[in-house]
């Protein structure tokens, strides 16, 4: 067991991997899934075409095997991704992305049609009932699906030790390989998965909080953001 | 996405719904619910040219049913006027025809001497463009009946956000026009209430200072009391009627409220069908109906 702890600095190291591939993936899966996902909502055909063909194709096609495809196929047909790591946050976020443009889409329908009409009453924008009351509501709707993607897209990271990066998975695979120690090894990657898993959720619960402030649903102190993260991090998980 | 007409979008956070609080506001303001020397009131209210409106052989579907055959009728500018009829007869079409909710099949709608629904170009009348909505929609301001405040913007959020985006107001003067609104209606110590911390009646009310924060010039109110509990009804209504009183706005009101329809309007029209069956002040159609139909159905609402 204490080759575990021996090798901290190489668990540190994967962690860190984990984490920069779990951020970056979300980031472009934020991206896709709100331009997607609004796109599925337009008034124009093409538009919902464009989100179609998108969410089909990279929900129906396995995170590894485009994972495979951008690493080993599309080099040779002449385009060269330079980093292993781009190529695993594209097919992270592609993939995630997918889902989360069907979440945007649902969420913004979801939006009770009255709403609709009185920003039709109050005379705004096309542009302007989408940001200034569609999509805050739809948000609302979003944030719980989305935390679970988020933390899909975490795990799902576990694959990119497969075109040779060394994150969390490859570290107990190695640490396993070099001390024939299999319990510990992977115990402890399962807790470390675990762990990241539940900052990640504090996160997600954190944005829930504002939200339902944003709705009237808690009383709304003054949201000083430093007094409500000071709170989060021993109250978030039961609040 | 939509395609968007570009909007002044000053970059706010969303924090500024709170930096918009006032330090005093609620004290200055507590003295008793309203006030009825109406002094206030008056300033807040839009005044001037109020157009008229004229309904030209209209035609709405909903499928193949047929809910306005070819209906004429007109207001004239100022003019007050409520819809009575039974649940299907087209009342609340005619209301969101003109608020633009509901597409026109045929026919034309005059709101002053421009075509609501259709533009003029080179000489031919064609359908409107986004654009020319847009300019329509300025004068009319309508008011729901399940009240469609926006849940994520507190009270005052709601009665600015349309004058700051879409009037172009700035923030001081939306600000200071909506206080005076909201004390209108008796609610200035709720501007930084959300809506769903409001009873039924207050969100009304918000709504109908919502509604006239934009300055419209035709008001549209459809069924506004019909979702409130009893006891509230009253307090919208007074409220309303001090506005008909006080303003000079071309109203139209869908109602079920026989004495708040005789009190508000200069005249009523009873429809069925999809057409006008009988119309007149509103003591000669309560008092003393001509049509068989129209005694009908006021028995039926006055029964129930």
């Amino acid at each position: 067991m204490s080759v575990v702890f021996d090798s901290h600095e190489q668990w540190l190291k994967g962690a860190w991997l984990t984490v920069q591939l779990t951020v970056y993936g979300c980031a472009l899966a934020l991206v896709l899934a709100l331009v997607f996902g609004l796109a599925g909502t337009s008034r124009h055909v093409w538009m919902r075409a464009l989100n179609r063909v998108y969410v089909e194709f990279f929900r129906g096609t396995a995170t590894l095997v485009l994972l495979y495809w951008f690493f080993y196929a599309l080099p040779l047909v002449g385009v060269q991704i330079d980093s292993k790591m781009t190529c695993a946050v594209l097919a992270l976020g592609l993939n995630v992305g997918a889902y989360g443009a069907e979440v945007v889409r649902g969420s913004i329908l979801s939006v009770p049609k009255a709403q609709f009409e009185a920003t039709i009453a109050l005379n705004f924008t096309p542009f302007q009932r989408m940001r200034r009351v569609l999509l805050p509501q739809a948000f609302a709707l979003m944030l719980p699906p989305f935390g679970n993607l988020v933390i899909e897209l975490m795990k799902g990271t576990a694959i990119v030790y497969t075109i040779g990066l060394v994150d969390l998975t490859k570290v107990s695979k190695n640490i396993q390989g070099f001390s024939g120690d299999t319990i510990g090894p992977f115990t402890a990657v399962l807790v470390l998965y675990f762990v990241i898993a539940q900052v990640l959720q504090l996160f997600v619960r954190y944005a829930e909080r504002r939200v339902d402030r944003m709705l009237g649903r808690r009383p709304s102190r003054d949201p000083s953001l430093s007094a409500v993260a000071a709170g989060a991090p021993g109250a978030g998980v039961a609040g | 996405m939509p395609p968007t007409d570009t909007a002044p979008e000053a970059p706010t956070p969303e924090e500024s719904e709170d930096a918009a609080a006032p330090a005093e506001g609620v004290s200055t303001e507590k003295k008793g619910a309203r006030k009825e020397d109406g002094d206030g009131a008056a300033a807040a209210l839009p005044h001037g040219d109020a157009p008229g409106i004229r309904f030209e052989k209209v035609v709405k579907r909903f499928g193949s049913n047929v809910v306005l055959r070819e209906l004429d009728f007109a207001v004239e500018p100022g003019e007050r006027v409520t819809l009575i009829g039974p649940s299907g007869s087209g009342k609340t079409t005619i209301l969101r025809l003109l608020m633009t909710l509901e597409k026109l099949d045929d026919g034309v709608i005059w709101i002053g001497d421009d075509t609501l629904w259709h533009m003029d170009k080179g000489g031919r009348r064609v359908p409107a463009n986004q654009k020319h909505l847009h300019e329509m929609r300025k004068q009319v301001g309508m008011v729901f009946q399940q009240f469609n405040l926006f849940p994520n913007m507190n009270v005052l959020r709601n009665l600015t956000e349309g004058p700051v985006r879409v009037l172009g107001a700035s923030k001081d003067e939306a600000v200071e026009r909506a206080r005076g609104l909201l004390d209108m209606v008796g609610l200035a110590d709720k501007e930084n209430a959300h809506p769903s911390q409001l009873s039924g009646g207050q969100q009304q009310r918000v709504a109908i200072a919502r509604a006239l924060a934009m300055q419209p010039k035709v008001l549209l109110l459809d069924e506004v009391t019909s979702a409130l509990d009893p006891e509230l009804v009253v307090g919208v209504q007074d409220l309303l009627r001090d506005i008909a009183r006080e303003s000079d706005l071309t109203m139209l009101c869908v109602t079920h409220e026989m004495n708040f329809a005789r009190d508000i309007s200069n005249r009523v029209l009873m429809f069925d069908q999809g057409q006008i069956v009988e119309e007149g002040p509103p003591d000669r159609i309560f008092g003393e109906p001509a049509e068989q139909r129209t005694r009908e159905f006021l028995q039926a609402v006055l029964a129930s």
